[in-house]
Order: structure tokens, then C-alpha cells, then sequence
């Protein structure tokens, strides 16, 4: 049958919060410097919620993660902050009682199944060894739930498949059983990492269905690491945007997509091609480079990219606030804002290389006479409302 | 600068058609020989055509062909059998320095700008370097050269001392662009040329190749995994599916009707960055993964995933050839009305 993705996310009761991270702070001693890849990161996960963490390369996303497990590589290593999973912080825990929880309460899987899987052992004996290391499966019914976790994450013939090697699996496939692995113990919340990123789209669709079922039918919270918004649009109930190590913008789905608040946030989506577009329009790229996090720029790291930066964007990191029901934004102006006063709607250099870099910006002539009906007259702040290199 | 670089013509002013097509695949074939008896059929049979100053994307899953597809195009690779016939030249046919000459106007760009740049050699020297190994400037004027094509790509011209690791990935990208234009070519194949990009990046790419396309009135065939990129900058889309062609379609026209069942489930499955599109998605489950391209399905490709596939029955038995269905329009599949008429609601197995 052909199915409707049902909007899970929404459906799913979400309780009290299972996981607390409070003012996180992990960096990386290199020898060129600290590298401060996580600063003041604090959020919380309800239980049975799908939290999205959406960023590009380098944003911290993936470092967040790793620091929720300890599991953060040399020469890195959390700086400061507080990580409560049910009110005990997992960052004065000692080894030992780390090694308990990870993998029997808080379950991670990874971009590449290949390198998580060993490639010596059978497909059935990982997953069996994954129960014997916590104790909370009786012995005795390990091997029958292995197969009815294979089975659970449709995989195709499993009771044969148990036997198989990784190399005999396929991408999706091995995806498949690093997640069954992975829900081996009933963990609380599932912590996937680019999951689908090394997979192909129809395979993709098929994982992310299963994310989907697992996080209604077991309850599981599900925290998804992407940098595809897509993904995120279609199974995340909540949805935190990174940018340089900081939290830019946190809010419902529906928010961030439909009104977001924080000019990177906004800019992302606008520079999306959609495949559902219904005419070409020029993407609205994002100018610039993210910045390098040994030496960040002073005040918003966001600022030497962002086309409605004010003086004091330069200065002053802006904190995380409550801009709506729910959502926050770190952003001295936010779009609210720049939509009233500073003519966002009309900030779209279309000019045939403007936005590629290719001929100088700054908006043209056309554009600046079109502003006054959506500016509100004379409020825009020349000229570091401009669009620029 | 030389003249085709400056003899840009704006596209789409002049009706697609009429004339020979700028590309012209006949019936192209690449087997690899892989061990003893074992052959696999990368590309196993494609037509098409490209015309001059269109983007034709080229899309399809992993392993489908279409990066070997893309390199026998261009003459990397020798072409098992069939012809490449590029301004009415068969460039199978051609070797040593006629094909040389010709490939002038074939230029590529790749994925990774990491692995496509020679880390010891200067920015400078790795985009002059088509035009050394054609004779075709020295000296001052090449510098020169190698300044203005900095310039195309939106780098700084002073930059071409320097060496690619000083360089992000977005902006490796733009020094590839800057070498594949060098020979002011006709023809780039560019294969996956943003996949390897942060999305920010990514359109800064996209627009830039269609801002020197718009400059310099070249022709593109684009090639990724990513159907809404390939949407976005071609005119008309091609789906590939384990080395066959199954649809060939205009970009405008692909989300809303298609022909061939892959194409469909294909475009259901892309995620779409809107929860409200999201949620109304319907899912066309495709049953298992891509089978081997060593030994390929009978009769049509797909038939083993294809829900509406009549098997045992003609699907399995018979393969069927890409036909026009519609203006502009081929898929190979013997039920594509079928496909055409349910409106985004086929018949999918449980996977």
C-alpha cells in the first residue's frame, strides 16, 4: 500500500524531561590553539520527543552529541556545563557508571555502519553482546530478541541474516542493524548521527520510516543530528539550530520553518532548491564562510555573513531569548525585525552574479527604490542592513 | 581573454531544437571486465541527446552509472561500443591527437575538490595547466589568463600564488570551475560538483555555474544524486536506473507527472524542507536495494521492486524500450500510462 508518513512527531505524548544539558562547553587543545567547538549549549529532551540538531560542518552538532556520552576524542574534552539524564549529571560520573547507561539507557548511532559494525564478528553475535554487556536482557532470551530486533527493523529474511558477516549487508542494511543494536536494551533516547547521510534517498526514506515507528510504537526519544533540513522537517517535533558552537535558534518545527527568528536560520532555508519548486528562482546563497573557531569574530558569529548586522553585532555575542511560544533566537535584530524595518522581503540580490560572488554586492539600485512600502520609510539602517562580501 | 570566453549569448533566447544537438550518445555501452566470466554493465545501452546552451541533469542512486556514463562522455574511459557524437564528430571512433584536440571543448568537474586538486601545485599553475598542455598562451598573457579566470569564479585574482589546502572546500570548487573553463569549452560534465559542499555553500556553486553558463553560453550535464539540485539548475532531467536510462523528462514537468515507476518513487522519497509538506507525503516503498549491475534483473531493470511490475509477466520477460510518450517526454516502462494516470498514488508492495 502506499503509506502517509503520519505526523508521528506530533501524535507521540512527550512527558517530563529525560536529559538536561545545561551551559555545555567542550573544546579541542590543538596545537594551534583551543578550538572552542561547543560554547554555552543548554536544552532539554522530553521524553518520547524528536529533537532535531541542525548545522552545517564544524557547527558543534556532532561534538554535542559525543559529549553527552563521553565520548568526546582527544584532544578534546568538556570544558564546563551540566549533562542530567533523570536528574544525575553524566559528567561527574565515573567511567564505570557511564559505560552502564551508554548503550542501556542512551543509545547513539552513527554515519557510517560499516566502521561501528566489526567486520569479524557475526551480525547476531554483536547484537547478542550488546545485551550481555548491561544484564538487563535475561541471557536466555538474548538470541530470540536479536532476531525479533532484526525482524523490527525489517530486515529482509533475518533469521538467516543473523548468521551473516557486516560485509554481506548492505548501506541501509547494516544502518538497519546498528539501530536494532542500538534499541537492543530499550534505551530512553536514541541518539543518531547523520544516519542516513552515506545512504541513498529511497533507503534514506525507508530508515527514517523506521525512526519514525519506533519513536510511536517503543516511545524512544529520539535526538537526529542532520545538516539536511529536509530530514529534520519530517521527523523532528522540535528542531535546535547550531552555528559556530553556539545555539542560534531552538524552536517547534513548525517554527523554525515557518517564521524563524535568526537570520542564519532564515538564510538556510532560502538557500535550499527544492525539488517540489514550481518555478526556477535563483537561490539566495548564503555569502561567505563559517568562521574558524580558534579565532571566532568578536560578537555574533553570525555577523560577518549576516546581511541585517547592526554595530553592535560586532560587539556584543547576543544570549539565547525567548522570541515566541517556545522558540528562541540569538539575534540582536531578529527577522521580526528585519522584515519591519529593514526590508528583508526585498533583500534578494538577483543580479546575475551578485550572489555567487562573482560581481560585487551591495544592493542594486532597483531594489533600493522598491524598499520603501515593506521598509516602513526610513527606518533601514544604512549601510549595514547591505548585503556584502 | 580569448573570444569564445567573450561571445556569451544569453540561453533560452533561441528555440531548443532545430539544429544538430551539441551531444549526441548513441547506444552507449561501458562493461567492466571484473575477474574471470564477470561482467559489469555500468552503462548498458543509453540514448540522448544535449543540446547547446541547455543543462541536462543526469540522476540516479548509487552505483546506477552515471558518474562512468559522465566519464565516457568526456572520453576518460573508453566507451565498450556505441558513439559519442560531439558537433557531429564520433568521438569513440577518434584517438591520440584528433581526440586530443577535440577535448578541448569537453571539460569536467568532480565531486571531491579535496582529491581534484594537486596539493603541490599553485592555484595558478593547476588552472594554467590546460592551456600549457595545449600550447595555446605563454607567459604574461597567461598569468593574465589565469588572473581574469580567478576573477570569473569570484576569487581574488592575486590568489594565484597560493596553494589549494589554503583553500575552503567552496572555494576549491570555484578553482575547479576556473580550470574547466580555461580552454573556453563548450561542453562541462559536472559530477556531483556540490555534493561534497555545506549547504550554504552549495548555492553560491549552483548559482555561480549558472551565472558563467549565462556568460559564456555553455552547455552543462549535470550530474548527482541529489534530484532537488539537479531540478533546480536543468531544463530537462535524466533518470538512471542500474546503466539504463528509464525516463528523460523537462525539469518543470518531473514533480508533477512521471512515467516511469523508479522516477516516482524516486521523487516520494526526497525529503522536502517543509513540515507541513512533510507530513501529507506519500511513501512509494520500493522493496529491497539496487541489485548487482554484475547480474542484472531480466526484461526491465527494476521489475523485482516495481509495484505495478507484471512479473512473471512481460515486465520480467520483455525490456522495454525508451519511448516518447508525451512532447519531450521518454520512459522506458510498458505500463507508463499507468503510472501517469495515478496521481501520486501507485500501488506500492510493504517493503
Amino acid at each position: 500500500m502506499a503509506r502517509t508518513a503520519p505526523a508521528t512527531a506530533m501524535t507521540v505524548p512527550v512527558g517530563d524531561p529525560v536529559l538536561e544539558v545545561k551551559a555545555l562547553y567542550t573544546s579541542f587543545f590543538t596545537d594551534d590553539g583551543e578550538v572552542k567547538a561547543v560554547r554555552d549549549v543548554s536544552f532539554d529532551l522530553a521524553a518520547g520527543e524528536t529533537l532535531g540538531i541542525v548545522g552545517e560542518s564544524g557547527c558543534g552538532k556532532s561534538v554535542t552529541a559525543l559529549s553527552i556520552l563521553g565520548l568526546v576524542p582527544r584532544p578534546g574534552r568538556v570544558v564546563a556545563g551540566e549533562i542530567l539524564f533523570k536528574g544525575q549529571d553524566l559528567l561527574t560520573m565515573d567511567r564505570d557508571e557511564l559505560r552502564e547507561i551508554r548503550g542501556r539507557d542512551i543509545a547513539m548511532i552513527f554515519q557510517d555502519p560499516l566502521s561501528s559494525l566489526n567486520p569479524v564478528h557475526r551480525i547476531g553475535f554483536q547484537i547478542d553482546e550488546a545485551m550481555h554487556a548491561h544484564n538487563k536482557i535475561p541471557d536466555a532470551e538474548v538470541k530470540p530478541r536479536s532476531l525479533d530486533l532484526l525482524k523490527r527493523v525489517r530486515v529482509p529474511d533475518a533469521a538467516r541474516r543473523v548468521r551473516n558477516y557486516p560485509h554481506q549487508f548492505s548501506g541501509g542494511m547494516r544502518q538497519r542493524v546498528m539501530i536494532a543494536m542500538g534499541l537492543s536494551n530499550m534505551p530512553e533516547i536514541l541518539i543518531a548521527d547523520e544516519p542516513t547521510t552515506a545512504l541513498d534517498v529511497t533507503v534514506q526514506a525507508q530508515i527514517l520510516q523506521l525512526l519514525r515507528d519506533l519513536n510511536r510504537d517503543l516511545g524512544t526519544s529520539i535526538i537526529l543530528i542532520t545538516h539536511n533540513l529536509g530530514v529534520v522537517a519530517g521527523l523532528c517535533r522540535r528542531v535546535i539550530v547550531m552555528y559556530a558552537g553556539e545555539i542560534v535558534e531552538e524552536g517547534s518545527t513548525e517554527q523554525i520553518f515557518d517564521s524563524p527568528q535568526h537570520p542564519y536560520t532564515w538564510a538556510l532555508l532560502r538557500s535550499l532548491p527544492r525539488v517540489d519548486a514550481s518555478r526556477h528562482e535563483r537561490l539566495r546563497s548564503i555569502e561567505g564562510l563559517p568562521p574558524d573557531l580558534i579565532a571566532p569574530p568578536p560578537g555574533c558569529k553570525f555577523n560577518p555573513r549576516c546581511p541585517f548586522r547592526l554595530d553592535r553585532c560586532r560587539r556584543d555575542n547576543p544570549p539565547l531569548e525567548t522570541v515566541g511560544d517556545g522558540q528562541r533566537a540569538a539575534c540582536w535584530v531578529t527577522m521580526r525585525r528585519a522584515y519591519a524595518e529593514m526590508g528583508a522581503a526585498t533583500i534578494t540580490d538577483t543580479r546575475p552574479g551578485a550572489a555567487s560572488g562573482v560581481r560585487g554586492s551591495g544592493i542594486p539600485a532597483e531594489l533600493a527604490s522598491q524598499t520603501p512600502e515593506s521598509a516602513g520609510g526610513a527606518a533601514t539602517p544604512e549601510p549595514e542592513a547591505l548585503p556584502h562580501d | 581573454m580569448t573570444s569564445a570566453l567573450s561571445t556569451g549569448q544569453p540561453i533560452g533566447t533561441r528555440p531548443p531544437g532545430g539544429a544538430e544537438p551539441l551531444l549526441r550518445a548513441v547506444d552507449v555501452v561501458k562493461h567492466f571486465q571484473v575477474g574471470v566470466g564477470a561482467i559489469v554493465k555500468a552503462v548498458d545501452g543509453v540514448n540522448f541527446e544535449v543540446r547547446e546552451g541547455e543543462t541536462v541533469g543526469l540522476v540516479g542512486e548509487s552505483g546506477c552509472g552515471k558518474s562512468t556514463l559522465g566519464r565516457v562522455l568526456t572520453q576518460l574511459i573508453p566507451a565498450t561500443s556505441g558513439q559519442v557524437i560531439f558537433e557531429g564528430v564520433d568521438l569513440v571512433k577518434l584517438r591520440g591527437e584528433k581526440l586530443r584536440q577535440h577535448r578541448k571543448q569537453l571539460q569536467m568537474i568532480f565531486q571531491d575538490p579535496f582529491a581534484s586538486l594537486d596539493p603541490r601545485m599553485t592555484v595558478g599553475d593547476i588552472i594554467a595547466e590546460p592551456l600549457t598542455n595545449f600550447g595555446m598562451i605563454r607567459g604574461r598573457a597567461k598569468d593574465a589568463r589565469v588572473q581574469e579566470l580567478l576573477r570569473v569564479v569570484g576569487l581574488n585574482p592575486y590568489f594565484n600564488n597560493r596553494y589549494p589546502h589554503e583553500f575552503s572546500g567552496g572555494q576549491r570548487q570555484r578553482i575547479g570551475v576556473a580550470r574547466a573553463l580555461a580552454l573556453s569549452p563548450k561542453l562541462i560534465v559536472c559530477d556531483e560538483p556540490v555534493s561534497a559542499l555545506d549547504v550554504s555553500i552549495q548555492a553560491q556553486i549552483i548559482n555561480l555555474l549558472e551565472d558563467l553558463q549565462k556568460e559564456f553560453n555553455l552547455t552543462y550535464l549535470f550530474i548527482a544524486h541529489d534530484l532537488s539540485v539537479v531540478r533546480h539548475i536543468s531544463q530537462r532531467v535524466l533518470v538512471m536506473y542500474l546503466g539504463k536510462i528509464v525516463e528523460i523528462a523537462p525539469s518543470d514537468e518531473l514533480y508533477s507527472v512521471q512515467q516511469h515507476p523508479y522516477t516516482k518513487a524516486l521523487l516520494s522519497a526526497i525529503p522536502i524542507p517543509d513540515p507541513r509538506v512533510e507530513r501529507m507525503r506519500r511513501l512509494v516503498e520500493l522493496s529491497g536495494e539496487i541489485p548487482s549491475p554484475l547480474n542484472p534483473p531480466s526484461g526491465c531493470h527494476f521489475h523485482p521492486r516495481c509495484p505495478i511490475a507484471r512479473a512473471p509477466g512481460i515486465c520480467s520477460e520483455t525490456e522495454p524500450a525508451l519511448e516518447g510518450k508525451a512532447p519531450g517526454r521518454q520512459a522506458a516502462c510498458h505500463f507508463s500510462d499507468e503510472v501517469m494516470t495515478q496521481v501520486g498514488r501507485p500501488v506500492a508492495k510493504e517493503a
